[in-house]
């Protein structure tokens, strides 16, 4: 998301095929644009925004992997080092019997890591303002935004034809 | 566009919707004052959770000497129920994770309700074991953590705290699946919604605007969430099994158990799903949401797992037989003829026989059939579990200690009660949050509703085709 007081200029589409048809021709055009907003994820849109593949599940891999020695460490010092006890006959470090709990502890690290992850750098909390541009992108319309804040006025101009050849619903202007 | 699917096979959102059409029927049942079947059945889920909250009081005053349970039947009622609930719990993540892994598209009408579903039944699941434990102010001795008795640290070589690993791993991560899914569709209500209520979905939203970069990331973290749950999910049924499996009693002591309660546990959940969406469509009128497809499609799995479930039962009884081992005959001949006969010939009925008729497609997509199958099911799954645990411990290895169990009146409110508190938090669910998914239906609208323009749309079917592109 852009910083504050950020001067938008956007465009409301009907269909999400509509918008992808709007967003191509912006690549056409070489318009920079800022942030597309939809009711539902678009398939086929990310490529077309040039949106690199998210690494969410490189990190789900490492916090893994923190989990999975946490919950083995934690077993192992404690039965074999902090205070060794006899159970059954069996050995201190009974590694077999320490495979259940090391698996949840790796799904619960992975999992909890994962999710505080992604809600922080979407930058999103309980209590955080959505910056909407228009409530309707969350019920059934698409919204295309340019960052016109130091842009010239024919890159406005050309913006605006834009909107108009790819029959945006409707242009609005909003600082945010 | 390629889809890993073939084109519509059978249509999932019936009725020729819009977007919008789809964000007011769905936010609607949020909007509106609860009506009057709701308000009667909130009434009776609270009065349910009443009786659990006194049943409670009374046993931790009184003593577990108020149960019926004894010496030799020391689990009863209170394992036979948690097993129940937790099995039941497990349809919801079962739905979202592995049908989401599967590209199962009919799951994104009943994936929201069957999750809240999921984290409602193990609460009711959790209360069991700490109730049982008798002195439930030293519960949190299960916890590992450095203390002053010591320390006196937990057994991690034992089952019943790999369960406490476990389910509480469960219900933390459905709990996160679950509300991730849900954050756009509380913003969604949220941009509907006006003063006090506004503030609120506000804050529960977190702040979501629907940005493509969000999306792309919700996305990603939903995928890899349903990868690390699909084996979780597993891995539950399979260590509440392990409190049976390892353990030296003849009749539980037996290796098939972690597949045998995990096919149980998917049984037994989407029964309880049924049982739930067949009212919630015709209440909330969602009729168009969660259609027949969607019920035809549980069913099938029904079918199957109920299937699965059967033979394992007869296999278990193959066994016996063919180890040539007299106490483990004697266990399953007992579990067949003995005194609880009764039990095991219920359980036979409801959940091997009775699921049978759904290789019928024209009881598969009958309401009346899958409502009336669901109960049926939810009963005999919770045989399964009382068969399992009360009459092998009823004949143990001394005859002098051989016993009968009755429930007394505390154990019959205590799990009465606990299905008040399931429906109490499902009642107030529907009516703080969507049942539906609705950003996940709308994604499907056109791949899978009846306004498919993928290949080999029908001319003229639906919605507008689009040609300027």
């Amino acid at each position: 998301m852009a910083a504050e007081n950020t001067k938008v200029l956007y465009g409301i589409y009907n269909d999400e095929e509509d918008l992808k048809g709007a967003v191509k021709a912006a690549n056409a055009a070489h318009l920079d644009i800022m942030d597309v907003f939809s009711p539902f994820p678009v398939h086929g849109l990310d490529p077309l925004l040039g949106l690199k593949e998210s690494r969410l599940h490189y990190l789900g891999f490492i916090y893994g992997a923190i989990g999975a020695s946490f919950g083995f460490l934690a077993m192992t010092w404690i039965f074999v080092s902090d205070w060794p006890t006899m159970y059954g006959g069996k050995p201190y470090w009974s590694v077999p019997a320490f495979i259940p709990i090391t698996f949840e502890m790796t799904v619960l690290f992975a999992a909890w890591g994962m999710t505080i992850t992604f809600y922080t750098i979407c930058g999103m909390w309980p209590g955080v303002k959505a910056r909407m541009l228009d409530h309707r992108t969350t019920d059934d319309k698409f919204c295309i935004a340019f960052d016109v804040t130091s842009a010239s006025d024919s890159t406005v101009d050309n913006i605006k034809g834009f909107f108009l050849n790819t029959q945006a619903e409707e242009v609005s202007e909003k600082t945010m | 566009m390629s889809q890993p699917v073939a084109a519509v096979r059978h249509i999932l959102i019936e009725g020729n919707k819009s977007y919008h059409n789809i964000t007011e029927d769905l936010c609607s049942p949020t909007e509106k004052s609860p009506s009057r079947e709701w308000v009667i059945a909130f009434s009776l889920a609270s009065a349910f959770l009443a009786l659990y909250i006194f049943a409670v009081c009374w046993t931790v005053w009184k003593g577990i000497g108020e149960w019926g349970a004894n010496r030799s039947i020391n689990w009863a009622w209170d394992i036979t129920n948690f097993v129940w609930w937790i099995g039941i719990g497990h349809a919801g993540t079962l739905i979202s994770a592995i049908l989401l892994l599967f590209r199962q598209r009919w799951r994104t009408g009943v994936n929201r309700a069957a999750e809240a579903m999921t984290i409602f039944a193990v609460i009711c699941a959790g209360q069991f074991p700490i109730i049982h434990m008798g002195r439930v102010w030293l519960a949190f001795f299960i916890m590992p953590f450095p203390n002053t008795r010591g320390p006196i640290w937990t057994n991690f070589n034992s089952p019943l705290l790999w369960d406490v690993f476990a389910i509480s791993t469960y219900f933390s991560v459905s709990l996160l699946f679950w509300y991730t899914g849900l954050v756009p569709d509380l913003a969604t209500v949220r941009d509907r919604a006006k003063g006090f209520r506004r503030k609120v979905y506000e804050t529960f939203s977190f702040g979501w605007t629907g940005s493509a970069k969000h999306w792309q990331r919700w996305e990603a973290l939903s995928l890899v969430l349903a990868g690390i749950s699909t084996p979780l999910v597993l891995s539950v049924h399979t260590i509440v099994s392990f409190d049976f499996a390892t353990s030296v009693i003849p009749g539980w002591h037996t290796t098939i158990f972690p597949p045998y309660f995990v096919a149980g546990a998917v049984f037994s959940g989407f029964a309880m799903v049924q049982t739930l969406m067949v009212i919630t469509r015709k209440v909330l009128k969602l009729e168009q949401y969660i259609t027949v497809n969607h019920i035809e499609s549980m069913n099938k799995v029904i079918v199957l797992t109920g299937t699965i479930v059967g033979v394992a039962y007869l296999t278990e009884l193959f066994i016996a037989w063919y180890s040539g081992y007299i106490y483990e005959q004697f266990a399953f001949y007992n579990r067949v003829f003995g005194i609880y006969w009764w039990a095991y010939f219920g359980m036979m009925f409801c959940n091997v026989v009775s699921p049978q008729v759904f290789w019928s497609r024209k009881i598969r997509r009958s309401i009346w059939w899958t409502f009336f199958l669901s109960i049926v099911i939810n009963v005999g799954m919770w045989f399964e579990r009382f068969v399992i645990i009360a009459t092998t411990l009823a004949r143990d290895f001394l005859p002098s200690s051989w016993s009968y169990y009755r429930p007394t009146w505390v154990e019959i409110s205590l799990f009465t009660g606990t299905i008040g508190l399931f429906f109490f938090c499902y009642l107030i669910f529907c009516r703080v949050a969507p049942v539906v998914a609705i950003a996940e239906v709308k994604a499907i609208l056109k791949v899978a509703g009846d306004q498919y323009i993928g290949p080999d749309a029908k001319h003229g079917h639906g919605a507008k085709v689009k040609h300027e592109h």
